[in-house]
């Protein structure tokens, strides 16, 4: 019988490990076979020429730049989307006032707000990056934010959004966080009401306030959705392609003020004399970068589950 | 999140795809030929040649277009396509679209490409790294072949000058047939300038006279889209061309030494720097696409843009009835430069390439030479409002205002036309490193000096770069 355990489990697996390694793991190991050559990816033929685009890459002042790019958004993205995620999604489970027998409650008109909050999801990034660069659009009668600055007398705050360098990679992280902060809103009000009641009940008889709860109940009890968020978002945020390509000018200007690696990565593929072994060494440091950063967040946010 | 995860999953499968093709293609191709690495182009289907079919394409033998959907849509080669198909008793398979580029490397990677491209748009292969690696087809026996029109003549005979310069990437084979014809210049409206009773200007220092008056009425006198700022080019690089001469556009063309640090570039450069200080441009212009910065025009807000001639089709939705569009030609600093009034920027675009390892080249330029013909051209430039390249096509024909002018302004110009191959030999360099020196010179944030430091530095550091195909003029 044992045997044939093991031919069942082993039937069931093979197909999706096989699909797996080929069409997951196998462009991995390419990825780096290629970034060992020149190859141009418009024949067939490659030649190795070593570590000699990993060289390139090192002494290439544009790569540097792009990382940093995509660090800040690391940095940044992250932080603000799931602190407002956490945020939104605390007022409309847990943040109204009492009212009745119900100790716990969100804001009135919660449930409609998650449909709002959740709206962004169901938009394509595409779709999403076409309309903010109308609502970027300079034009102070066209452009929806400067016509609506100008409407409330705020003139002198009319910018050229995605044209001033000082400010690009901003509107494009304020995008980038209006798009994600919705799913987190949905995601932490499932962890939330998952909490029990009663906790929250008795923290309030302690005569606990609105702040104290969140930060000693509900945040410690999500630790593990947020950490999971942390890692999802840090790779959303280490990618940023398809919000910089779309809306930035220039393909990551204004003079190169929000390129990111991946942006980089496809323009060296695809347009700048197709160097795909060049693209490769770049998306092999992509997935350096990465994993470095999914090992360290998955490491420090680890503690012991707390069982409720 | 869907979508990133899934852009980013589309992009691994490509690769995937390519990958797992090219170890098995280039085992066929080992079995195949002895010479190893250079493989002859496969073995055409041909046809018998006659009077109807000069090229010898071979009857029901199938056909694959892959065309750039863009501001001339795809009609036209439908068109072109639907003559092929009831000559050649096959349909063409056709995709129209406006990812040429990631959509078409596998398949030149795994050595099964379309027949026919045009390898156009934002997102299109490098033709002149695709025809250094010996990817296209060298177009000459269609070059020679005789017109649908009219046996008696080849089809060299017929397209505009330079059309040719225009498919070569520094030898005489022609890899790439360019199709549109593209008038660039300062286009305005005429209706505005006869209102305001202003007249186009000849020189610099009347420019700057007349954008006073105009800033003075209340509009902006130029607008440029910021997110592609390489459109500023089509005037300034052609500038420099009419006020130093053509030597001095080839020397920049060439990346020699110094070419950017001669009086014509530090005359016109300067030129932009007091537009800018004077706060010529209409604000915001740094962050507008081109459509943006179309309507901004086309609305009136700014009086002159620095354009191509497809702008009259790309416009047209928010361009007033009687916008009456007209294209100015280049301005320098007067009589002193080396090139009269009346020299224009003009270049064959659209670049039409065929597969060397299609299936069937031959029907890829029986496809081009359809194209090439009367009924096909009258199409094009009826329904696109653009010039073809083939000679006198527009004759006949009852021009919109914007093409009229074109047409005129190519006709007056004679042989004083200007071409920057840099916009396509280096297409990097000219958009995004330069591009980018003009969007900081165009907002006041750099001198005309660092502009010419960063363009020089930037011109020696492509030179330098062994992975960039080096053309030459010949």
């Amino acid at each position: 019988m044992r045997h044939g355990k093991y031919r069942f489990i082993i039937g069931f697996l093979a197909v999706p490990l096989a699909l797996y390694g080929v069409l997951v793991i196998s462009p991995f190991v390419q990825d780096f076979q290629i970034s060992m050559t020149n190859w141009s990816g418009l024949t067939p033929e490659k030649h190795w020429v070593g570590l000699a685009n990993y060289r390139k890459i090192i002494h290439d002042d544009l790569f540097w730049k792009a990382l940093w790019h995509n660090v800040l958004l690391l940095l940044i993205v992250p932080v603000v989307t799931l602190a407002l995620g956490l945020f939104f999604a605390f007022m409309l489970n847990v943040g109204g006032r009492r009212k009745g027998s119900a100790s716990v409650a969100g804001v009135r008109g919660a449930g409609f707000y998650k449909i709002i909050y959740f709206f962004p999801q169901v938009l394509s990034v595409t779709v999403i990056a076409i309309l903010w660069q109308q609502i970027y659009n300079p034009d102070p009668e066209d452009g929806l934010l400067n016509s609506l600055l100008g409407h409330i007398g705020l003139t002198s705050l009319q910018q050229s959004w995605l044209g001033d360098p000082s400010i690009a990679l901003a509107c494009i992280m304020a995008v980038m966080i209006w798009a994600n902060v919705g799913f987190y809103v949905v995601l932490f009000s499932a962890g939330m009401s998952s909490i029990p009641g009663e906790i929250y009940e008795a923290s309030l008889l302690d005569g606990a306030t609105r702040l104290t709860t969140f930060f000693r109940i509900t945040l410690p009890l999500l630790r593990d959705t947020v950490a999971t968020g942390w890692v999802y978002m840090g790779i959303i945020a280490m990618d940023a392609f398809a919000y910089v390509q779309l809306m930035s000018v220039n393909n990551g200007g204004p003079n190169e003020t929000t390129d990111v690696v991946p942006l980089l990565l496809y323009k060296t593929a695809f347009r700048d004399n197709s160097q795909y072994g060049l693209a490769a060494a770049m998306g092999v440091a992509m997935l350096i970068v990465t994993l470095v950063f999914a090992v360290l967040t998955l490491r420090l946010s680890r503690r012991e589950r707390i069982e409720f | 999140m869907g979508s990133e995860l899934n852009r980013r999953d589309a992009l691994k499968r490509a690769m995937a795809i390519g990958l797992v093709a090219i170890p098995s293609a280039s085992l066929l191709s080992a079995c195949a030929s002895d010479s190893g690495g250079d493989k002859p182009a496969k073995a055409a289907p041909t046809g018998a040649k006659s009077a109807n079919n000069p090229l010898g394409v071979k009857k029901g033998a199938p056909l694959e277009a892959f065309i750039f959907k863009g501001g001339f849509g795809d009609d036209y080669v439908k068109a072109a396509e639907s003559v092929y198909n009831t000559e050649y008793g096959i349909s063409v398979k056709h995709t129209g679209t406006q990812g040429l580029g990631p959509k078409l490397q596998p398949r030149f990677a795994s050595n099964t490409p379309p027949d026919v491209m045009d390898n156009s748009g934002a997102d299109n292969l490098d033709t002149a790294a695709l025809a250094k690696q010996g990817q296209l087809l060298d177009l000459t026996p269609l070059l020679d072949a005789a017109t649908v029109d009219d046996p008696s003549k080849k089809v060299r005979d017929v397209l505009i000058a330079g059309t040719i310069e225009q498919g070569q990437f520094g030898t005489q084979a022609m890899y790439a047939l360019n199709y549109a014809f593209t008038v660039y210049g300062t286009w305005y409206s005429n209706k505005l300038f006869q209102d305001k009773g202003w007249e186009y200007p000849k020189s610099f220092d009347e420019m700057i006279t007349l954008a006073g008056k105009i800033k003075a009425a209340g509009i902006a006198p130029f607008t440029y889209p910021g997110k592609y700022p390489y459109y500023v080019h089509f005037d300034l690089l052609a500038q420099i061309g009419k006020v130093g001469g053509k030597d001095v556009l080839n020397a920049i063309d060439d990346l020699e030494d110094g070419a950017f640090q001669v009086d014509a570039v530090k005359q016109v450069i300067g030129y932009y720097e007091e537009l800018a200080a004077k706060k010529y441009f209409l604000a915001g212009s740094e962050g507008m696409t081109h459509i943006q910065m179309q309507t901004a025009w086309t609305k009136g807000k700014a009086a002159l843009v620095a354009n191509g001639s497809w702008v009259e089709n790309e416009a047209a939705p928010t361009m007033p009835k009687d916008f009456d569009l007209a294209v100015g030609p280049l301005i320098g600093t007067g009589d002193s430069d080396k090139l009269p009034f009346g020299t224009l920027y003009a270049a064959a675009g659209e670049p039409y390439i065929v597969s060397a390892h299609g299936k069937n080249p031959t029907g890829g330029m029986e496809l081009l030479r359809i194209m090439l013909s009367k009924k096909q051209t009258d199409n094009f430039t009826n329904t696109t409002k653009s010039l073809t390249c083939v000679t006198g096509a527009a004759e006949g024909l009852t021009l919109t205002p914007g093409l009229a002018s074109a047409s005129a302004a190519l006709k007056a110009a004679g042989p004083n036309v200007l071409n920057a191959r840099i916009q396509d030999w280096y297409v990097k360099l000219n958009q995004e490193t330069i591009g980018n020196l003009t969007a900081q010179l165009l907002t006041g944030k750099l001198t005309a000096a660092k502009w010419i430091e960063g363009a020089q530095k930037a011109a020696d550091a492509t030179k330098k770069d062994s992975s960039v195909p080096k053309f030459k003029h010949v």
